[in-house]
């Protein structure tokens, strides 16, 4: 059976890229939020922050491109919930394929739309002024970054697919994802924040992540914050796999 | 039929409750190879979660079942490799094509020549011209082929199908009984659930009654006839029934046309008169 892993989610994964690029408005929706947060924090915020960096783009793009995966993972969510009402999981489930190969597709599905609609807003951003030295090996950091917080991510998508009740709650969970890179250093310096506001926010994942990105983008040395973010985005990745898993076996049990 | 053989499923005191609800209390049935079986009874009998545990998709509390000779709950992977399920809810993929599919039903499966295998399929079933377009334009009939046809990729040798006909018109509903027919033909076990009475008499060398979870009446349909009073002869004046007029009417009673008339899904009306 472990044989056919690769063939069975390679073929369940070609299915729901098809989805997706059926229907493309979902990559389109997921990128037109950030870009129009990028827009009103550029154009009508930002001259009244001073976040001590000439530009203010280059200085919040890494959150707004945490904002674009936590706002891209509810479409998997999605996908998952409508697959399960439809009877299409039940075939797939009484079939003699590698039951996890289900999950995995929409895993994989996730991880390319939300490369896709990663690459728009930055196309967008290097329109608005945005600029970097960082060199090739930065680059790969940086994406490597953005697909482990993907991935950790879309497995906590997953469970709220796989447990959700309606098509609604289905997708609700990643309003507090998206909401919370307004709580860190994504768009202002945390040292502006009133102590417990200010304590939360350079404790939570958000913050570690976007100052490693930051740092990549600036070509500034990385501290600690790279060895924080990859904890957070491996701790997550880890958990939520394991409940997505457990929550899966409990469904198909 | 050969009777010789084990048979294909084999249940025995199969229990099943939710919460509470005690769904099925000790089901014992056989069913022979190549045979139709109509597993009968009203909403919330029971048959789909009988089906579910043949399918593996659901446990049992309570006793055993085997499907091909493998029991559901310790063999589940050679039962899967047995069977194909036809859900109560067409189980097809409404964002791909017919063909799409079919094709990811033969990957799923592992066979080679999957674009063959998908439009000898589309061919057997009249779905040759609908093949490329996507599912969600299909009519209710034509989705119930494609799902049927989805089932009998790598030729599984035994069927479930789960009310195959609810909530389709009866142009459609005789379309799938000519494919159950033709499975059957094929040497295929079906496992047929229903709510229709005639459903079960049109298809089933074997008819079981579940009721309240338990199977109370089981037998060839020649035999359930005799548990019924004799036959009286009277002199009524016979009205046509509502499905005779609707044939009439429709002018679908020619064997050949009815795959292309459930094709033109939006076609209000037939211009052509038909032979039969």
């Amino acid at each position: 059976m472990a044989t056919h892993f690769f063939a069975d989610t390679a073929a369940l994964t070609g299915r729901s890229l098809r989805h997706v690029t059926r229907s493309l408005d979902t990559i389109i929706t997921t990128a037109v939020t950030p870009v129009a947060l990028m827009l009103l924090f550029v154009y009508v915020f930002g001259g009244a922050i001073d976040t001590g960096s000439d530009s203010y783009v280059s200085y919040m793009l890494p959150g707004i491109l945490l904002i674009t995966i936590a706002s891209g993972i509810a479409y998997t969510a999605h996908r998952l919930f409508m697959d399960m009402q439809s009877g299409v999981f039940e075939r797939f489930q009484s079939m003699p394929i590698v039951r996890s190969g289900v999950l995995w597709a929409h895993v994989l599905t996730s991880v390319t739309a939300n490369l896709i609609s990663l690459l728009i807003v930055v196309g967008v951003a290097i329109l608005m002024g945005f600029r970097t030295g960082a060199g090739v090996m930065a680059w790969l950091v940086v994406v490597g970054i953005l697909v482990l917080f993907t991935l950790a991510l879309t497995w906590l998508a997953v469970i709220a697919g796989l447990s959700a009740k309606t098509v609604d709650g289905a997708t609700a969970f990643s309003y507090p994802l998206i909401f919370l890179p307004f709580i860190s250093s994504a768009f202002v310096p945390t040292e502006t924040m009133p102590g417990p506001v200010r304590a939360f926010a350079e404790h939570q994942p958000v913050t570690s992540i976007v100052n490693t990105i930051r740092d990549l983008f600036t070509q500034q040395p990385i501290g600690d914050d790279m060895w924080i973010a990859l904890g957070w985005c491996v701790g997550i990745l880890l958990a939520g796999y394991g409940l997505a898993m457990g929550a899966y076996r409990r469904k198909i049990a | 039929m050969r009777t010789q053989q084990p048979p294909a499923i084999v249940v025995r005191g199969l229990e099943k409750s939710y919460q509470d609800l005690q769904v099925l209390c000790g089901v014992d049935l056989d069913v022979e190879k190549g045979s139709i079986f109509a597993l009968l009874g009203s909403n919330g009998a029971g048959k789909t979660t009988a089906v579910k545990i043949l399918s593996t998709l659901l446990r049992a509390d309570a006793g055993t079942a085997s499907v091909g000779g493998f029991d559901v709950a310790t063999q589940p992977d050679n039962v899967r490799e047995a069977i194909s399920l036809t859900g109560q809810f067409a189980a097809v993929d409404e964002i791909l094509s017919g063909r799409e599919n079919l094709v990811l039903v033969a990957r799923l499966r592992h066979l080679k020549g999957t674009g063959a295998i998908a439009d000898d399929l589309l061919e057997r079933f009249s779905l040759t011209d609908a093949g490329a377009r996507r599912v969600s334009t299909y009519s209710g009939g034509m989705r119930r082929r494609l799902d049927i046809a989805m089932s009998l990729i790598g030729n599984p040798p035994v069927i479930f199908l789960d009310e195959p006909t609810t909530g389709l018109d009866p142009e459609a509903r005789i379309e799938v009984w000519k494919a159950t027919k033709e499975l059957a033909g094929r040497g295929t076990t079906v496992l047929l659930t229903t709510q229709y009475l005639e459903e079960a008499e049109q298809l089933a060398d074997r008819i079981a009654i579940l009721h309240q979870g338990k199977i109370i009446v089981n037998d060839t349909l020649a035999e359930l006839r005799q548990l019924l009073p004799p036959a009286e002869v009277e002199y009524v004046e016979k009205q046509p029934s509502l499905e005779e007029i609707f044939f009439a009417v429709v002018g679908e009673t020619g064997e050949d046309d009815k795959y292309s008339a459930a094709e033109q899904p939006n076609a209000k009306r037939k211009t052509k008169s038909n032979k039969g």
